[in-house]
This record gives C-alpha cells, sequence and structure tokens, in this order.
C-alpha cells in the first residue's frame, strides 16, 4: 500500500471497496479511480492504443493520456476524473475503447441559463473573480470540473480561504455554483455549453452569459526524452496533488526532472511525505534524463547525463519520475471564442493576446504563473537521443506520437503545425493533446529554426472533453425525439390496426392490413376498393395556406406557374409552383371560397416550407400586395372518399344535396352539413377515381370519419393508407413534389407544359427559357413497364440505354416511383429519363445486383388516359 | 450567434432561417433580361471575407424578414 498514514482530503472513515481488472481494491471517498489505483501500488493502467505499450497514471486531471478505463458501459474514461464509488467495477483500456452496443441508459436534461457574470474554473482565480461579481448583485455561475470547488487550492494549505470564500459565495441568491461542471465550448457572443456529470447521467447547460471569466488555470507540460511514457513517469504538479489531496505515495524513491521553479516544492512535499528524493535533474544546470529503463510493471531506472556529452552518464535506481517543461495557460475556451494568442518568450508558453469581447481572463490562464511556482524557466523541450533514434521520444501519449513521427512529417515538406497534426495526429485524441500540443509546436519550431511564436498552435475547436452524444441528445430521443402530429381521426387508426409511417413529422396510416396480410396483398385490396367500389382515406394532413386580400387573386397569378381568373367562386383547380431557377417546388389544390378569400393546398411535407415562400415574396418584393396568409393545417379533417361508388355513399350522408355530374361538377366544392357536422365537399381526385374530399372542422374529424365508414358499409367502403394512395396516383401518372421532382425538374420536363401560362408573369418564368432549362435532351418524365410483369424496379435505379455495354455504362435516368398494380396485373414504375418522350417504345436497362432487367418506355400514365372515370 | 431581430430584440440563431445576401435584387422586368443578367440573380452570391449585408427571417418568432449585417470572419452584428 502506498497510502500515507495521514493527509490529503479522503475520508479515512468511509472506506469503498471497487474493482479494477478483475480484481479487488479499497480506497477512500474522495479518491479518484487514479489515485485509489496509486494507492494500491497499481502502476500500469492501461495499454497504449497503437504500440500496446504499458502505460500508467501521468497526471491528476482533465488532461491525462494514458490512464483510460472503462467503467459499466462507459468508455474512453480518464482514471483521473473517475470518482471512486463503492462498488465501482473498472477495467483498463487494452487499446481503442469499445462502445457498448446497448442504448445509453444513463439519463440526460438539459438546462439553459442566463447571467450577467460567468466564471469557468473554481480554483483561487476563479472564486475571487466570482466573489468580486457577486457583490455587485449581478446572477453569477461557477462552474468548476472537479467534484469540490478550490482547484490546486485543496488539500494544499488553503482550507480557512476556501471555506470562507465558498460560504460567502453559497449566500448570495443570484450565485450558482456547479461542480463536476466541465465548460467544453464556448461559441458567439458568449454562450458556453457546460457538461455536468451526475449520478447515471448529466445535465447540459447551456449558458449565456453577458462576461465570461476564464479562471481555467494552466497545464504542466512534459519534457521529452527516450522511453518518457513508462508507468512511474508523471507530471510533477500532478505527484504533488496525489501527496497533498489524497494521500497516496506515487512512488518510493523519485527522481525529479524539471526546467523550472515549481519543481521545488514538489520535492519539498514528495519529502515530508517520507518519498526518497534521489535526484533534481535539472536542465538549468546543464543536465537532462536521457533514457529510462523499466519491465512490465514499469519505470526503475533512470539515465541521466549531461546535455552536452555522453560520457556522464549515470543511472539512479527509482519508481517515480516527476517531469516538469512548463505550463501552458488553458486557453481552449478562450480560442474557441476566437480569442488571440501570442508566444511569451519568457514564460515560455502561449499567453492571451487580444480577449473575444466581454471575456476576462485571470490567473494561470492569464499568463499570471506565480501560483504554479513556475519562476524561473529555461525554455527546453525535448532531449536529444542517442544515435538519431527518435521512436520512444513519445510526443503524444494517447496518439502514440513521437518525435519521429514529427521529423517524418517535416521531411515530406510540411511546414504548418496543422499539417503536422494532421500527418501525426497529434492532438486527435480524447485528450485532444493537453500535454502535447505546444510541444509540437516547439519540436517544429526546434527543427525548423523558427521561433514557436511563428509556428504556432493549432486551432482549438469544442469540445474542450469528450461529451456524450446522449448528453446533447438530452431527452430528445425515441417518442421525443421530434414532435409528432397526428390527424383528429389518429385513434381510430391505431384501433384497427392501421401500419403507419412518417411524412414529415405526421405519422399516417400507410396501410390496414387484416389479419395476417403482409403489405403487399393490403395493398392490391385498398386499391381494388378504390377502383371497384369506394374507399376511404384520411387526407388531414394536407398543408393548408388560407389566404384573404384585396390583392390574392393577383398573389396566387405570381406564385403559381398557372392562373387562375376564370377560377369561379366555389370552385378549385390544381396548381404548380417553382422556385426562381424553374425548377417544380411544390403543387396542391387552390381553392375559391368567397370574395377575395382563397385557400392553398400544399403536399403534407412541404406546408411549412410553402408558407415561409409565399411570406417571404410577400415581406420582401411585393410589400405593396394586400394579402394574409394563416396556416390553417390543422384547422381541417379531410375524409377523402374514393371509388365508382363513393357519390352513393356521400349522397347518403347529404341526401339533399344534388350529386350528379351538372350540379356538382368535377372540382366544384358544395356546402353541406350531416347529422349536425358542418361539411365541405370538393370533388378533387388524387387517384383517377369519382371522388370526393370532406373537410371538416378537426373537433368533428372522428364523428365525419365513423359516418363516412358507416354510411359505405353497404358498399363495402374500405380505408386505405399512402401506399395505396401512391400506386393509384402513379398509375394516372399524377406526379408527387419530392418523389418525381428533386429541385433538378421543370414543368415541362414533367410533360405539364399544359400548366405553364404564356399569358402572366410567375416566379421562375424567366428560367424556363434559359439555355439549360430549354435544352430538348433533358430528363423527362416517362413510364416503365418492365419486360417480365412481376419484376419490381427499386425505386432510385438507375437507367442505361444497353443490356451488354461496356461498363461504365452512361447513366441516362432513373426510376422516381415503383409499384405493382392490382389494376395493371403487373408492376409499373415512372422514370425520369434523358429525351424521354422521344424513347416511347424502346427498351431501357436497370442494371441490379448483377442482373440486368429491361423494361419498355411508356407514356407516363397507365390507366384511363381519357379521364373517364374521374368525371363519371 | 445572438440575433437582433429588429421587433423581438436579441435571440439565439436556432430561431432564425437565414435568407442570403441583400444585395441581389430581384429584375424589374425579368422577361426582358438577358441570359447572363438573369444567371447572375438566380446564381451569383458574394461571399465576402467580412462585412455582408444579409437578410434573415425570425421563423420560430414574429415571422418577420429584416436585414443585418454581419462581419463573416467575427459573426459581430451591426444593424443595416
Amino acid at each position: 500500500m502506498s497510502r500515507l498514514a495521514s493527509g490529503g482530503r479522503i475520508d479515512r472513515t468511509r472506506a469503498l471497496r471497487f474493482s479494477f481488472n478483475g480484481t479487488a481494491y479499497r480506497g477512500y471517498e474522495g479518491d479518484t479511480l487514479a489515485s485509489a489505483l496509486l494507492a494500491n501500488d497499481v502502476r500500469v493502467v492501461a495499454n497504449s492504443v497503437t504500440d500496446g505499450r504499458p502505460r500508467g497514471v501521468f497526471s491528476a486531471g482533465v488532461e491525462e493520456p494514458n490512464a483510460l478505463v472503462q467503467v459499466g458501459d462507459d468508455t474512453m474514461l480518464r482514471a483521473t476524473q473517475v470518482e471512486l464509488v463503492d462498488g465501482l467495477q473498472a477495467i483498463g483500456l487494452n487499446g481503442r475503447g469499445r462502445l457498448s452496443s446497448e442504448p445509453d441508459t444513463n439519463r440526460y436534461d438539459k438546462v439553459y441559463a442566463h447571467c450577467e457574470v460567468l466564471v469557468i474554473g473554481g480554483g483561487r482565480a476563479g472564486i475571487t473573480a466570482a466573489l468580486e461579481a457577486s457583490q455587485t448583485g449581478d446572477r453569477v455561475i461557477l462552474v468548476d470540473e472537479q467534484a469540490e470547488l478550490g482547484g490546486r487550492l485543496l488539500g494544499a494549505g488553503w482550507n480557512d480561504w476556501l471555506d470562507t470564500s465558498l460560504g460567502a459565495l453559497r449566500a448570495q441568491p443570484d450565485v450558482r455554483l456547479l461542480t463536476r461542471a466541465t465548460a467544453f465550448g464556448h461559441y458567439d457572443q458568449n454562450l458556453v455549453l457546460v457538461a455536468q456529470r451526475l449520478p447515471n447521467g448529466g445535465r447540459l447547460w447551456q449558458v449565456r452569459a453577458k462576461r465570461v471569466v476564464l479562471a481555467t488555470g494552466a497545464h504542466e507540460r512534459p519534457l521529452i526524452f527516450a522511453n518518457n511514457d513508462r508507468p512511474g513517469i508523471m507530471l510533477a504538479g500532478a505527484a504533488r496533488t496525489y501527496v497533498n489531496r489524497y494521500g497516496v505515495a506515487p512512488g518510493k524513491r523519485a527522481v525529479i526532472f524539471t526546467n523550472n521553479d515549481s519543481t521545488d516544492a514538489v520535492a519539498a512535499d514528495l519529502k515530508r511525505a517520507g518519498i526518497t528524493v534521489e535526484a533534481i535533474v535539472d536542465v538549468r544546470a546543464g543536465e537532462a534524463v536521457v533514457d529510462t529503463r523499466g519491465d512490465a510493471e514499469g519505470l526503475h531506472t533512470i539515465v541521466r547525463g549531461s546535455l552536452t556529452g555522453r560520457d556522464s552518464r549515470r543511472e539512479i535506481e527509482g519508481d517515480l519520475l516527476c517531469v516538469s517543461g512548463g505550463f501552458n495557460p488553458t486557453l481552449h475556451l478562450f480560442s474557441q471564442a476566437q480569442g488571440r494568442l501570442r508566444y511569451d518568450e519568457g514564460l515560455a508558453c502561449f499567453v492571451p493576446d487580444v480577449a473575444p469581447p466581454n471575456v476576462d481572463v485571470v490567473g494561470a490562464a492569464a499568463g499570471d504563473l506565480a501560483g504554479r511556482g513556475q519562476g524561473a524557466i529555461m525554455p527546453y523541450w525535448v532531449v536529444p537521443s542517442d544515435g538519431g533514434d527518435w521512436s520512444t521520444h513519445f510526443v503524444d501519449r494517447e496518439r502514440d506520437v513521437t518525435v519521429a513521427d514529427v521529423r517524418r512529417a517535416l521531411g515530406t515538406g510540411m511546414r504548418s503545425v496543422e499539417h503536422v497534426k494532421r500527418f501525426t495526429t497529434i492532438g486527435t485524441g480524447s485528450d485532444q493533446g493537453k500535454t502535447a500540443g505546444i510541444n509540437e509546436s516547439a519540436i517544429i519550431a526546434t527543427q525548423l529554426g523558427q521561433p514557436v511564436a511563428a509556428v504556432g498552435v493549432t486551432t482549438f475547436r469544442p469540445p474542450y472533453v469528450p461529451v456524450a452524444f446522449g448528453l446533447m441528445a438530452g431527452r430528445n430521443h425515441g417518442d421525443l425525439f421530434e414532435p409528432i402530429r397526428v390527424t383528429a381521426i389518429h385513434p381510430w387508426h391505431v384501433a384497427h390496426g392501421a401500419v403507419f409511417e412518417n411524412v414529415g413529422q405526421w405519422k399516417r396510416p400507410w396501410y390496414f392490413p387484416r389479419q395476417d396480410e403482409d403489405i403487399e396483398a393490403a395493398v392490391q385490396r385498398e386499391c381494388r376498393a378504390a377502383r371497384d367500389g369506394v374507399a376511404v382515406m384520411d387526407a388531414s394532413t394536407l398543408g393548408k395556406i388560407d389566404i384573404q386580400g384585396p390583392d390574392a387573386l393577383e398573389f396566387l397569378n405570381r406564385m403559381y406557374t398557372n392562373a387562375f381568373d376564370t377560377l369561379k367562386i366555389g370552385s378549385c383547380r390544381y396548381g404548380l409552383m417553382c422556385k426562381v431557377d424553374g425548377m417544380v417546388f411544390d403543387d396542391g389544390v387552390v381553392m375559391h371560397l368567397g370574395p377575395d378569400h382563397w385557400l392553398a393546398t400544399t403536399t403534407t411535407g412541404g406546408a411549412a416550407a410553402v408558407l415561409d415562400w409565399m411570406e417571404e415574396w410577400l415581406q420582401t418584393e411585393w410589400t405593396d400586395l394586400r394579402v394574409r396568409l394563416t396556416s390553417v393545417t390543422d384547422h381541417c379533417a379531410d375524409v377523402a372518399v374514393v371509388g365508382p361508388r363513393s357519390r352513393d355513399v356521400v349522397r347518403r350522408l347529404f341526401p339533399k344535396l344534388p350529386l350528379d355530374p351538372e350540379s356538382f361538377p368535377f372540382m366544384g366544392i358544395r356546402e353541406s352539413e350531416t347529422a349536425g357536422i358542418p361539411v365541405r365537399l370538393h370533388r378533387i381526385t388524387f387517384s383517377g377515381e369519382l371522388a370526393y374530399e370532406l373537410w371538416t372542422p378537426s373537433w368533428y374529424g372522428l364523428t365525419l370519419w365513423e359516418a363516412v365508414l358507416a354510411a359505405g358499409e353497404p358498399f363495402g367502403i374500405t380505408p386505405y393508407g399512402t401506399e395505396a394512395m401512391h400506386v393509384l396516383r402513379a398509375e394516372k401518372g399524377y406526379i408527387i413534389c419530392g418523389q418525381e421532382t428533386d429541385g433538378t425538374v421543370t414543368p415541362q420536363d414533367l410533360g405539364m407544359t399544359w400548366i405553364v401560362s404564356k399569358k402572366k408573369a410567375f416566379i421562375g418564368q424567366r428560367s424556363h427559357r434559359r439555355i439549360d432549362t430549354a435544352r430538348p435532351d433533358r430528363k423527362h418524365l416517362v413510364g416503365l413497364l418492365p419486360v417480365d410483369g412481376d419484376q419490381l424496379l427499386p425505386e432510385g435505379t438507375q437507367l442505361v440505354l444497353e443490356g451488354d455495354g461496356p461498363i461504365p455504362s452512361k447513366m441516362v435516368g432513373h426510376v422516381t416511383s415503383s409499384y405493382r398494380s392490382a389494376t395493371l396485373g403487373r408492376t409499373f414504375a415512372l422514370a425520369m429519363l434523358q429525351s424521354g418522350r422521344e424513347r416511347l417504345g424502346i427498351r431501357v436497362y436497370a442494371p441490379l445486383n448483377g442482373h440486368v432487367v429491361a423494361a419498355t418506355v411508356t407514356e407516363p400514365i397507365f390507366y384511363d388516359k381519357e379521364n373517364m372515370r374521374r368525371d363519371s | 450567434m445572438l440575433i437582433p431581430c429588429p421587433w423581438c430584440g436579441d435571440r439565439e440563431e436556432v430561431e432564425f432561417k437565414y435568407g442570403g445576401s441583400a444585395d441581389v435584387t430581384y429584375p424589374r422586368a425579368p422577361e426582358s433580361a438577358d441570359d447572363a443578367e438573369w444567371a447572375r440573380f438566380v446564381f451569383f452570391r458574394p461571399n465576402p471575407k467580412g462585412k455582408l449585408t444579409e437578410r434573415w427571417v425570425h421563423t420560430a418568432g414574429c415571422r418577420r424578414w429584416f436585414t443585418l449585417v454581419r462581419d463573416t470572419v467575427t459573426h459581430q452584428i451591426t444593424t443595416a
């Protein structure tokens, strides 16, 4: 045991049991896994990722590159940051960590917070800054990554000051103190993201602060020499922390290797703890540790030599080598927020130069290294190797990158620190190179004979520490991933076994299987009902935009490719919309409801985008038009009654309403009511059959649906879902925006020249005359009939002109929709095919997995070309 | 980024949608524009390193469009 008899901030009355790599150990409350392992003489914690070299605890904090462990399902954790709890089971990583394949069962939440002053870092400088800020009555948040506030003051004889100061802060009502809370991202205008660790989960704080005080301290950096990665080699300040804060002796016989004054206090504290300090090797005295020897258990011998020659080598037995190469102010957040750094020759580190707006840096982070005792420093980075072997001079321990790798990068001609980083992977580990980055810059500078300032540092990017995806997601997963929209009729669909599909945020019935029907059987049955009898669909999800105002007609004429001047009140008309580039954007039905009152439907998925688009034009270009838009998508339920018997069903519901084709023609609108429910009837079809869309305020939706089903019962009315809807519309060659179109398709490409007005101006019109848009060999909408009527072409399949041509074949089109049709008794597809309208009747080929399927090009309409059924 | 909506005040960027450069004027007579002019309007956008006058819409708020000047390097916003 290496636990000291007394001292430290551990609670010796509360022993904790834990296991590491299957062996049982004991620690105390207040330990980290790292301090408890050291107390139990566990020196080898992990094996390195590339070289598999044994590694031990190297630091006492967030910068740890070596001691990576797995606890339960959480992997790549730093033993220096894992708080010991009773029953903890940990294993050291052998190479890379492995993510659990099970869902993360931890619970994560998000908190949005606002304050005048956010202080990051709960050491002496941070607590002082928070005290000052709190005097003004401002809202102050102080965050610190450790379990306890105090930073390096913990266990260092500052208990009274800490008690007084923290007591004063806790007495202030507007001061919030967050522990186990790591600020990991600093964004524009002082948005700071803070990850707080909680038992079985965590909290993501999104803090917006008027002013941010960075009291983030400094990280000690190592000196680099041969075999500098053995267990037992540790940052000097970390060794001191283990002695003072955790009451642990990290070794029995220590050597200290330094280039600055901070190690004086380390030596004194180690001695006081009973550790023999065998030697202090100081580069300022012309000496260095040139190599180490060890075995599977770690370090046992330190080789000391002069900086100038090989004659003075001397071996020292020891199990602890404390290394200090000076300190790097922790400026990751500062740099993320666009603060500029400069290299300070005297301090031998990068310090803040120009701070971002409303950001202050205090304490060691600001370059005030007195607290760390750096004092006089002789900048020194790498101890030369014997015989030019640099392959054990580790720069980045987590990534197993050595000086040899940096030299190789420079040898290939790279000069930029960013290029060297990417070539060597320095700084790309989960520790983000906290103990490696500045050394990388200095090695490059030395090799190239440049000042460190000229080399600079790599860009610091969030996150400062690894952050679980679960924390970012918070509660927004599973059912809460995003809002779920359901129609008024949804409960009926659920009760009747509908299988749903997601359309945007909507849950829409996909098909309604009976007994053991699969999707194919159900869809075939639903389609037959619509073609031969009567079927019913919940179309409530259609986007609906109410358009009112004296200039509404003019507005519609500009928005849509077709004109609405002749559309009488009580009638509706299909409309198509393009973007400025002339490409099809959305479609729907425009209804003329009253004087200066219109309503436009949109695709289910496009409703929000169409409203945005309309508002943009009204607000930014056509500010003289007096038009008001209101989204009314959720206001109305829409029950589509479809099929040759639909009129019989509607007649039973509205016995007094004249339904003959003359009184209520195709595209007519009628107002009526049934059983006290107000209903607006529209003769619209998306199947090609005689059909009625019955609209009613949403709260009557379910009642109307059930009334339709009751009225249709004698006719075998059949509910159908979106899949059957797709088959029916494709048989008629009706497009779906976003399926046939993808933002590169014009109305002309779709063969819809009939809907493009030549008499009035509309958005996108000019683009239809562009050379590219008007060229004849664009892709056209066509139909495809696979030669084998059983063969279903997968949607998205590319098309070629020769079935056995050389590979790669020229792709001339792609399948946009493909179904099995009960009506046609075969498969069919819609496709976009280059010069398609000139290729009717020819064969094209679809290369599938290992074979080629032939299909005949047809017009994109397979059923009732004369529209006899629709108008019956 | 905090964006100053002229109607609602400073709000988080997630409440807004970006509308691109504000210096692209819709041609008064599109039909008489030649191909080059029209292409310039449809496809060409400034991409300066520095100040850019741009349009934003407060989608999740008042839904109003407005113009501001943003420095594309520092994200410092000044009202147009």
